[in-house]
């Protein structure tokens, strides 16, 4: 058997594919983190939440309302990107006009209401989520088996996230984004609506957390637990690649992915901070982050 | 009297000003001293620790505008070490204890300030909160602090091996002098010409540096006495409840000790102290109630609700109000 570092070569590519699919959720995430971030200039503490919400919204729309894996893909990011979008309207834009530690303070406080509140009507153990059944079952490719939905969830992350990249950079909505990212003050004085473009962003940034829930909820437990603890991880990523660019963003999430695969392969009692040690580097040789520019 | 008439009235007005917080120190150091013969001197020592760890972040946040999402990782390291020095070493008395205690939460604030003040505004509150999952962490992992079961059976042991803290009176006077003393070195920095720097640094920290201070300095002074008092609130905790767990260490403190400091009043010196009592109160009164499970809700809407329209605090609030009405 092929071995890499002493490794068998099946171990080892597995663990990296999980890696994989690992990263492409840090990339989804801090991707939605990174164009609210733009825009409204607030980190989203509820981000996570808003991911686990996704989930939940999947679990509990297949058991009580029959709402199967490919219709909860598309429904439930436009029900929680429309809950964000009501956050927005309701309480974030009232506080925009200050420091914008105060969004990161207030969005805390309502990951706290979504998780303390799902915490009391399920509990903190997961439920688990059917792998919907047109992607069950794996490949065999010679040098590692590869679960058909595993391979879904990467190539879906990647279409969302470059789909978004591209909308984002080569679109004319896009165009409006970028502006208003630079100035907002003179957007809205050459007559575009800057509040509505605020309210809609948000949403998708929501939504994309959303998305990566219900993508997540066949792979992980859906507990109303699961997103707080990757936030920290995301965040983690955010500060290795700097929130100024959408592609960093992308890059930086699945290459922390392979990293912390890579860990588990040779040194499993470091998976859980590798990527927390890479901050640590990235701060002391590159303080801007990989991809941000300097203040 | 001579002197007085040779006084500018700013001076004057200083002066008055001294006198009656000299007076309101006094007054609360005698309340504190007698309250523990109308209320259980157990919640009155859990709300005094958690006091300190709201002081020590209120420095770093009312005073020099940096927000700490980690400083659970202070209160942790402190009570571990304290616990695990007392536990393994019967001879060492629980001073000593506390400060080896305070004295590793100095050595980690000073690591995570070098690294977090590289960064500014939101990306410093995400690194200090992504070094202190990474200390919750460790601390999950690490052979010697118990894993999720936590480490007990702390002793409390003899004051320089002198007065027994068995009893529970004797811990208390032992706790509030603790505290005391953390109030004190708060209330000096922020009064020192050290604090009016600090305070310029968080208004305006270009114009700061172009007036020739080493902002850097500042605030990692800054961050590391933070640190070290966060370490000797939770030394002093670990002391009194005799455990030390990994609640401690969880981001959900740090959350807690954010909104202590909202919620009193950020910037202001009895604002945290206030804001932990109130919390502290909240939280065993619904422990009892059947409101129990809604801890973390109602943590969190106290939360929106303060940062959407109490943002002073209450501690905040009233000064606004003693400003427009009596001067």
């Amino acid at each position: 058997m092929t071995m890499i570092f002493g490794v068998p070569l099946m171990v080892f590519m597995g663990q990296l594919m999980l890696g994989l699919i690992n990263g492409a959720f840090y990339a989804l995430l801090s991707l939605g983190l990174a164009v609210i971030f733009g825009l409204l200039k607030i980190v989203n503490f509820a981000h996570g939440a808003q991911y686990m919400l996704g989930a939940f919204a999947a679990l509990l729309g297949l058991q009580y309302l029959g709402i199967n894996y490919w219709v909860a893909l598309l429904l439930v990011p436009l029900v929680v990107g429309g809950l964000g979008m009501v956050i927005e309207r309701l309480i974030l834009r009232r506080i925009a006009h200050l420091d914008h530690l105060y969004g990161l303070l207030l969005t805390f406080g309502l990951a706290l209401i979504f998780e303390g509140s799902l915490i009391n009507f399920f509990g903190v153990s997961g439920s688990s989520y059917p792998t919907p059944a047109l992607l069950e079952g794996g490949m065999n490719l010679g040098f590692m088996f590869l679960p058909t939905y595993r391979a879904w969830v990467l190539v879906a992350a990647l279409v969302v996230c470059l789909g978004t990249w591209f909308v984002i950079e080569r679109t004319r909505l896009g165009a409006y984004l970028r502006a208003g990212t630079e100035n907002p003050a003179l957007m809205q004085a050459f007559g575009v609506n800057v509040p509505l473009l605020i309210t809609l962003t948000y949403g998708f940034g929501v939504a994309l957390a959303a998305f990566a829930g219900v993508l997540a909820a066949p792979l992980y437990p859906v507990s109303p637990t699961m997103g707080s603890s990757l936030l920290i991880v995301v965040f983690a990523v955010v500060v290795i690649g700097g929130m100024g660019s959408i592609l960093g963003a992308i890059l930086t999430g699945l290459a922390m992915g392979l990293i912390e695969g890579l860990t588990k392969v040779y040194y499993p009692e470091a998976a859980n901070t590798v990527i927390f040690l890479v901050m640590i580097l990235v701060l002391l040789l590159r303080p801007a982050g990989l991809f941000g520019k300097e203040a | 009297m001579a002197t007085t008439q040779q006084l500018t009235p700013a001076m004057q007005r200083q002066r008055s000003a001294r006198l009656r917080r000299n007076t309101l120190y006094l007054v609360l150091i005698v309340l504190g001293l007698l309250a523990p013969l109308a209320i259980y001197p157990v919640f009155l020592m859990k709300v005094l620790c958690f006091a300190l760890f709201a002081c020590a972040f209120n420095l770093l946040l009312g005073y020099a505008g940096l927000l700490s999402f980690g400083h659970a990782a202070f209160l942790a390291t402190g009570g571990y070490f304290t616990g695990i020095m007392l536990a393994s070493y019967p001879g060492l008395t629980p001073e000593v204890g506390i400060l080896i205690g305070t004295l590793a939460a100095v050595v980690l604030g000073t690591f995570f300030g070098v690294l977090a003040i590289r960064r500014q505004g939101i990306y410093f509150a995400m690194v200090t909160l992504a070094l202190a999952q990474m200390v919750f962490f460790f601390f999950v992992q690490a052979p010697f602090t118990g894993g999720e079961d936590g480490l007990h059976g702390v002793p409390r042991g003899e004051l320089f091996g002198l007065i027994s803290l068995s009893d529970n009176l004797n811990m208390y006077y032992f706790v509030f002098a603790v505290f005391v003393i953390g109030f004190a070195i708060i209330q000096r920095a922020v009064h020192s010409p050290y604090g009016q720097v600090l305070k310029a640094i968080r208004e305006n920290e270009p114009r700061a540096v172009s007036l020739g201070y080493n902002v850097d300095a500042y605030k990692l002074v800054a961050f590391v006495l933070s640190a070290g008092l966060a370490g000797l609130a939770g030394s002093t905790k670990t002391v009194v409840f005799q455990l030390a767990s990994l609640t401690d260490a969880h981001w959900h403190m740090s959350g807690e000790v954010i909104l202590m400091t909202l919620l009193g009043g950020v910037g202001t010196l009895f604002g945290p102290v206030v804001g932990a009592g109130l919390v502290v109160s909240l939280q065993t009164q619904l422990a009892q109630s059947p409101l129990g499970n809604w801890v973390s809700v109602i943590l969190g809407l106290i939360f929106v609700v303060c940062v959407l329209s109490f943002r002073s605090g209450i501690v905040g609030e009233i000064q606004k109000m003693v400003r427009k009405n009596f001067k």
